[in-house]
């Protein structure tokens, strides 16, 4: 399976004679030293925050469902990193931690919202599934599959019909690449040259089901096909191969030549969600991803090539980690919403 | 023998049609396909088409005249080498036609459940509307135009109001109600979507979300079953999961409820299910001033709206106040007519029978007060409340299925807040528990009718 994660080059190139206009071929991001670092840092700190989420589970002071990103951080973070913020709107599934610390909102927030808390982002109502900040123009958050594919082209119908310049990005997984409403945005933003980008994150399970079971074209970059909707494969193990790709993709859009979809081959470590103990894949085949493909580790290995010390990358490990380790303190002793917020923000105007 | 021509029923409701214009003239050959005419109803222009061959002997009805009967013979034609009445010579000298009125048979007309409705509605409040100032200019409006100057007032009030759905554009609405909104706002705003429900009522609450406020029209709410996951998980919910952030303002419209003859799949009343989401709004007016204030109400509303029409009623004129702003509040009840003896409770098209059973009633000498709920979502208890401690009885009346319906809420409401005031058990006068027939007869037996209005009420008054 780490041989998916990382798709030869050949898998993904265009038809040697492309019958309509496509996107170059997105090249590698050249990052400086800086610049990775910061990509870095972003990675590290979804990891880490993930992995105490799934403590804070363990422990009972979140939940519910609660869907970690480890292994994704990639994409989330080098597609991000291509867009411009305050201005692009972002959208995603229940998935949605990563792309949330991705966009700069405060851990702590996030996390309160895991344990349900009053200064949770959401109050405490919404929970891990639903979570949204209209100030950084994250939207979401979804729970429903696929739902966030239909309102990401509203919502860059919006920007379309603003003409303010922005883009959506919409997220989704190889799972919600089977919904029917998927293809009928597809056809909506083509034809009407919506400015979306639409990001597949192939992570290669909708929850149980590979893709291979689910999927009679599974090479989901194609999936846009028959709405002439470009589509590029991307190595979504790799930050700046997905900086790359968000950069080709973003500059697209915003030339007005409609939609492109980008199939980011990815790997989720944990389950599904908490609850999922994983039996329709092997150990060895996570254990392979991780040892051969973990984005971390590869950025981490490019750093030291760039000069950055071991003790250098301990030092930001050391800093996230106090990060997290103070949302969790945060999330764990902020109080619980007051009863009367049961009554609230289901209307916003009183008849 | 001469085959004649007759005034065709364009729509289910039609009873009476321009003749706009003759494509051919007395003489003309015509074969079956060939358009012979042109003929506008309350909804649109339609082509008239020839089915036989012949030649045309005669044009009876001349272009242009109004208020031609359904089942009128408006030409004849010849069939081959039968003799054509003297082909003029010149075009256009048809006789002047001073109306051959030989009696015109009557076209087949069958009783039907929605006839009856649709003839019901023509009641009126018989109370002026509170909120309009004395001596307020009204218009005769129909309901589909009342909702159209709604949208277009809003459209050229704020710009962020756009409308899209199936036909709205260049169609100019699949029932007529957007006639008019693409020539005056162009593309941009108003938008033609692929035939894609659940597609479009995503792509519009995405919209609302984003910060514009858009209005999205299903051709029939039917169709709407294809989206309501975004109009209810994402449209009512998401204010309350982001804890106030994400706002959601946009309407969903469209005619919903039993239409004419179109048998089950086309003829629900979800009133009853959006009423029972927390998050959302849901409106079903009856006359043409409520539409037309209540739509204005719900697209300036920062709340998700679902506005519940009724095509029987779109056709149907009402009094609409001439005002430059007209916008009556969301979850205000209006009582149509006082009455002291019995509460009949309704909203839609409903309204309209209950208005009509009041009329009889009041011949028998029962005063009954009828309430127009207008809005389904806050529901204005208050107002039933009210009514229920001066009658004492409570009839509900409900197109729509009788399970878990509106009428199932107000009974409840009637017996939790109101049980002192009960003189008698709150009766429900609604369809038919079964999917809507398609043959007349059983149409009819399945909808709501005002004998049965006038039956409930006699039993809850112990008459």
């Amino acid at each position: 399976m780490a041989r998916a994660a990382k798709p030869k080059a050949s898998d993904s190139a265009p038809p040697a004679t492309p019958n309509r206009e496509r996107p170059p071929e997105p090249q590698r991001y050249k990052a400086s030293k800086d610049e990775l670092l910061e990509l870095y840092r972003q990675m590290l700190l979804i990891r880490r925050f993930e992995e105490k989420a799934g403590q804070l589970y363990g422990l009972g002071l979140i939940g519910g469902f609660c869907h970690l990103y480890i292994g994704q951080e990639a994409v989330a973070v080098g597609l991000q990193s291509a867009l411009t913020g305050g201005l692009d709107s972002v959208i995603t599934g229940y998935r949605d931690h990563g792309h949330m610390l991705a966009y700069g909102i405060d851990p702590k927030v996030i996390m309160a919202e895991l344990t349900g808390r009053e200064a949770g982002i959401s109050h405490g109502k919404g929970g891990s599934m639903h979570m949204f900040s209209v100030d950084h123009r994250f939207y979401g958050g979804h729970g429903i599959v696929g739902a966030q594919v239909s309102l990401g082209t509203g919502l860059a119908f919006k920007h379309k019909y603003a003409e303010d310049g922005g883009l959506c990005m919409a997220y989704f997984g190889d799972g919600a690449a089977n919904q029917g409403q998927v293809y009928e945005s597809f056809n909506m933003a083509e034809l009407w040259k919506l400015p979306i980008i639409f990001v597949i994150e192939n992570n290669q399970y909708a929850m149980g089901t590979s893709v291979n079971r689910s999927s009679a074209e599974d090479q989901l970059y194609r999936r846009g096909e028959s709405f002439r909707i470009p589509g590029i494969q991307v190595d979504g193990m790799d930050v700046l191969a997905c900086r790359g790709a968000g950069e080709t993709a973003a500059e697209w859009v915003r030339s007005g030549k409609g939609p492109v979809i980008l199939e980011m081959k990815t790997y989720r470590y944990r389950g599904h969600s908490m609850s999922d103990p994983a039996k329709y894949r092997s150990r060895d085949e996570v254990q392979a991803v991780r040892e051969k493909s973990d984005p971390i580790d590869h950025a981490a290995r490019e750093l030291e090539k760039m000069g950055v010390t071991e003790a250098a990358l301990k030092d930001i490990d050391k800093d996230i980690r106090r990060i997290v380790s103070e949302a969790a303190d945060f999330a764990e002793s902020s109080p619980e919403p007051p009863l009367d917020e049961l009554y609230t923000d289901v209307l916003v105007e009183t008849y | 023998m001469a085959i004649e021509l007759k005034m065709p029923a364009l729509s289910p409701t039609m009873e009476e049609g321009t003749l706009a214009k003759w494509l051919v003239k007395a003489g003309d050959i015509v074969k079956s396909g060939d358009i012979l005419a042109e003929i506008e109803t309350d909804k649109a222009t339609m082509e008239f088409e020839a089915v036989d061959e012949g030649t045309i002997a005669e044009i009876l009805v001349p272009e242009g005249t109004d208020g031609v009967k359904v089942g009128t013979v408006i030409a004849t034609i010849a069939g081959e080498g039968e003799a054509t009445t003297p082909a003029p010579a010149k075009a256009g000298a048809q006789e002047p036609a001073d109306q051959k009125t030989e009696p015109t048979p009557e076209p087949h007309k069958v009783e039907t459940g929605a006839r009856k409705l649709f003839e019901a509605a023509t009641h009126d409040a018989t109370v002026g509307e509170a909120e309009v100032p004395e001596g307020t200019e009204m218009v005769r409006t129909t309901v589909r135009e009342a909702l159209r100057d709604a949208m277009a007032e809003e459209m050229r009030k704020d710009e962020r109001v756009f409308v899209m759905g199936e036909e709205v554009a260049e169609y100019q609405g699949a029932y007529k109600v957007t006639q008019g909104l693409l020539d005056e706002f162009g593309p941009k705003r108003v938008i033609d979507t692929p035939i894609t429900e659940y597609g479009f009522a995503g792509v519009g609450t995405g919209a609302a979300m984003g910060g514009l406020r858009p209005i999205v029209e299903f051709m029939t709410f039917n169709f709407a079953m294809q989206a309501i996951d975004h109009i209810i998980n994402s449209a009512a919910k998401t204010n309350y999961m982001s804890g106030g952030q994400m706002r959601c303002p946009i309407v969903f419209r469209g005619p919903n409820g039993a239409a004419s003859r179109v048998a089950a799949q086309h003829s629900q009343n979800y009133g009853p299910w959006y009423a029972s989401v927390p998050g959302l709004i849901v409106i079903s007016p009856y006359d043409a001033a409520d539409a037309k204030g209540l739509l204005k109400a719900a697209i300036r509303s920062e709340d998700p709206v679902v506005f519940l029409e009724n095509e029987l009623l779109y056709g149907r004129s009402f009094d609409v106040p001439k005002l430059d702003d007209f916008v009556l509040p969301i979850g205000k009840a209006r009582i149509m007519k006082p009455g002291k003896d019995v509460t009949l409770v309704s909203y839609s098209i409903g309204v309209g029978v209950a208005l009509e059973a009041a009329e009889q009633l009041a011949g028998e000498g029962i005063d009954a007060e009828v309430i127009d709920l207008r809005t389904l979502r806050p529901l204005d208890t208050a107002t039933v409340l009210k009514s229920l401690a001066k009658t004492n009885r409570i009839v509900v009346v409900e197109e729509g299925w009788p399970t878990c319906s509106i009428s199932s809420e107000i009974a409840a409401v009637a017996m939790e807040q109101g049980f002192d005031d009960l003189d008698a058990p709150v009766l429900r006068v609604t369809n038919a528990d079964v999917p809507l027939p398609y043959a007349a007869n059983l149409e009819k037996a399945a909808l709501i009718d005002t004998a049965r209005v006038v039956e409930a009420v006699k039993k809850v008054c112990y008459r």
